[in-house]
């Protein structure tokens, strides 16, 4: 019987079935930082249990700190304290943390494919919501809780239900200025920010199939904002490439035989999904937010829409996103005015990310009103992106150059919005006080698009900007 | 019968109206800046009750109250457990919703708080009653799939790995993933990736 990549990574990850027909599922990769580890690592003490398999747990530092001044001990006192429980964890219990001083550090998410950490056919998991974007690769890749974070230290398995299974299908070819974020907000749209509860996402159909492996990463990363907790793309050509050579990807003949493995480990041609959803690619244009869930999004040339057009069960929520944004139904996104700009985050915060922005901004000022901030995504990528000469482009705009961090994704540390400062931000999430302020209001966008709006100070379709041939910008 | 059952929880209601509330809203990331657990009850909806004065959380009506009503998609977005724990603390002991986001309530599970879906109407209608009567007790029971609220009794549902754990009591999986002992290592050590190319 033909099978599905989720069934084969799933049945070769089954330890046994519980008493409650959960699976307990043996978790291959465990990805921690130090904002969800901190009460496990404690817990663990408390049960006096050793951490079962340390080799298969993999430390960072991303979520608190700052992105500006880095030198320890921090000014931030907190982040100083969570730091230091991060290390002496990791050192007690034999875990390899990506340090400051590491020159790997970096948002868990960047960093695990980046490092060759993240591979096809395993199960990984992270307590972070974020953490589909390894599905890229084609593994089963899933967020958890801090008490499941102890449960894969202490025994390095979950118990865990078996999603169903829906193939979302982006067929077509997409159009000139738009991007991968633009393809996972309009499935989003599409779906429902509810629409995948109970589901494993397959990424498939033409678009996705040429994207590449950064592409893919965006693409998974947002899952959860649709509410499918697993997303993946089947592992091809593209993302054996993309491995070999990688840090902690087999080496040699052994990458050889790892791509056969790999290979087999993806759906099969005949594969039965439990459904299976279609989108043209060729029809999306660039995707803004308009309101406070990353469902809420128009198309920039769109007008934001009236709560009236909504399901009946959407329309306070609608209302409740346009009193927020403070934004009238029926108004033209385009044109929103912009206080603040970030590009960065697990979404958009690779090398392709920075280059597509960069390319907008070249030899343009960001307006005068706008703060910017770029805040690549590893230190690896930053290292890349400045042997390109990018951050000249970006600090010569006018953008702010920062160290590699979440940063004003969450604004967990002094990046945040000043109270009801409106961001065009690459991140993932528009929730309320999402980005460090109660009041603040973010619309999520393409690096593309965020760097357009930080030129212009407003919401502008990047389209009008960059010339037919692709990234060149107008003057 | 173990302690840690739960079986079916009563305590007083309190509904919080609305779709898609996140984790960001229950609890804001910059209450996350801690190592401990310690204190997150005070800050369980802490934005959105400075905002808004007539927020549930800030009601007298519903001071002592431990069955939290919620809408469609309740606890979407991060997986911070921080979020149900602060609802925990707090004094929630069992929410009753129209649906729930996943990891959310995975980790309710894990903390022994049932989730309970119901359909929306009756979300609506029951969110309604607890307003009118707040001293009234509403009951989860989770071995039976249902919410009693009066005299009325509402069908609920919840997938059967989660119930079986929460009415046997072993919802704290640590123990229970344990007793696999070696076939853990032995699983393992099957995978190419482990064991080497
Ligand atoms: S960048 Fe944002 S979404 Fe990604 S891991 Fe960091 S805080 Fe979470």
């Amino acid at each position: 019987m033909a099978s599905s990549l989720l069934d084969k990574v799933w049945d070769a990850h089954t330890v046994r079935t519980l008493p409650s027909g959960q699976t307990q599922l043996l978790i291959g990769l465990h990805l921690i930082h130090e904002v969800t580890s901190p009460q496990a690592f404690q817990a663990m003490r408390e049960l006096k249990l050793p951490v079962r398999m340390p080799g298969r747990t993999f430390a960072t530092l991303d979520h608190i700190i700052p992105t500006t001044a880095q030198q320890r001990p921090f000014k931030d006192e907190v982040a100083e304290e969570m730091t230091v429980h991060l290390v002496r964890n990791s050192e007690q219990s034999g875990v390899s943390l990506f340090g400051l001083d590491s020159g790997k550090q970096g948002i868990v998410h960047v960093i695990g494919p980046e490092l060759g950490l993240t591979q096809p056919g395993m199960t990984i998991a992270c307590g972070d919501s974020h953490t589909a974007t390894h599905g890229a690769v084609g593994a089963i890749a899933f967020g958890i809780g801090t008490s499941q974070v102890r449960d894969v230290l202490a025994t390095q398995c979950l118990a865990m239900a078996k999603p169903k299974l829906r193939q979302v299908r982006v067929d077509g070819a997409l159009s000139r200025g738009v991007y991968a974020k633009d393809v996972i907000l309009a499935i989003i749209r599409a779906l429902g920010v509810n629409g995948g509860v109970g589901y494993a996402y397959e990424y498939a159909g033409a678009v996705v199939d040429r994207m590449t492996m950064e592409e893919r990463l965006t693409i998974c990363n947002m899952s959860i904002e649709g509410g499918a907790r697993f997303g993946y793309v089947n592992p091809d050509r593209i993302t054996f490439d993309y491995l070999r050579g990688r840090q902690y990807a087999p080496q040699g003949a052994a990458f050889d035989r790892a791509t056969t493995w790999w290979k087999g480990m993806a759906s099969d041609q005949d594969t039965r999904y439990d459904d299976v959803k279609r989108l043209d690619g060729s029809a999306i244009p660039p995707m803004v937010t308009w309101g406070i869930n990353p469902g809420q999004s128009v198309g920039v040339g769109e007008r934001i829409p009236s709560p009236e057009s909504a399901p009946e069960q959407e329309r306070a929520t609608y209302r409740e996103g346009l009193a927020h944004m403070g934004f009238e139904a029926g108004q033209p996104i385009a044109g929103a005015k912009i206080d603040v700009v970030f590009i960065g985050s697990c979404t958009n915060s690779r090398l392709s990310d920075l280059r597509v922005a960069a390319a907008v901004a070249k030899g343009n000022r960001v307006a005068k009103s706008v703060r910017a901030i770029v805040v690549p995504g590893s230190q690896q990528v930053a290292k890349a992106a400045e042997a390109e000469g990018l951050h000249e482009i970006f600090r010569e705009a006018g953008f702010e150059w920062r160290n590699a961090g979440c940063s004003m994704c969450l604004g967990m540390n002094d990046d945040k919005l000043r109270g009801r400062e409106m961001s065009a931000s690459t991140s993932n999430r528009n929730f309320i006080g999402r980005q460090g302020s109660p009041t603040g209001r973010t619309l999520l966008m393409s690096p593309a698009m965020a760097a357009a709006a930080a030129l212009n100070g407003a919401v502008t379709d990047v389209r009008e900007m960059i010339q037919p041939a692709g990234s060149e910008v107008k003057s | 019968m173990s302690e840690s059952a739960r079986r079916q929880l009563a305590g007083r209601g309190i509904p919080v109206p609305g779709n898609d509330i996140d984790t960001d809203r229950i609890i804001p990331a910059r209450f996350l800046k801690t190592v401990t657990n310690e204190g997150l009850g005070l800050h369980a909806f802490e934005d959105a009750r400075k905002h808004d004065p007539e927020h549930p959380f800030n009601q007298k009506a519903y001071e002592g109250a431990s069955v939290l009503v919620a809408g469609l998609n309740f606890g979407c977005g991060s997986s911070r457990e921080h979020a149900p724990e602060s609802l925990k603390q707090w004094g929630i002991k069992a929410i009753v919703g129209g649906s729930f986001a996943e990891i959310f309530f995975g980790n309710c599970t894990m903390l022994g708080i049932p989730c309970m879906s119901i359909d929306n109407e009756d979300v609506l209608w029951l969110q309604r009653a607890v307003g009118r009567d707040p001293r009234q007790s509403v009951t989860v029971d989770v071995e039976k799939q249902e919410v009693r609220f009066g005299d009325r009794v509402i069908k609920g549902r919840m997938p059967d790995g989660a119930r079986n754990q929460l009415v046997s009591g072993a919802w704290n999986a640590t123990g229970v993933l344990l007793e696999a002992g070696d076939a853990i290592e032995a699983t393992a050590k099957r995978l190419p990736y482990v064991s080497g190319f």
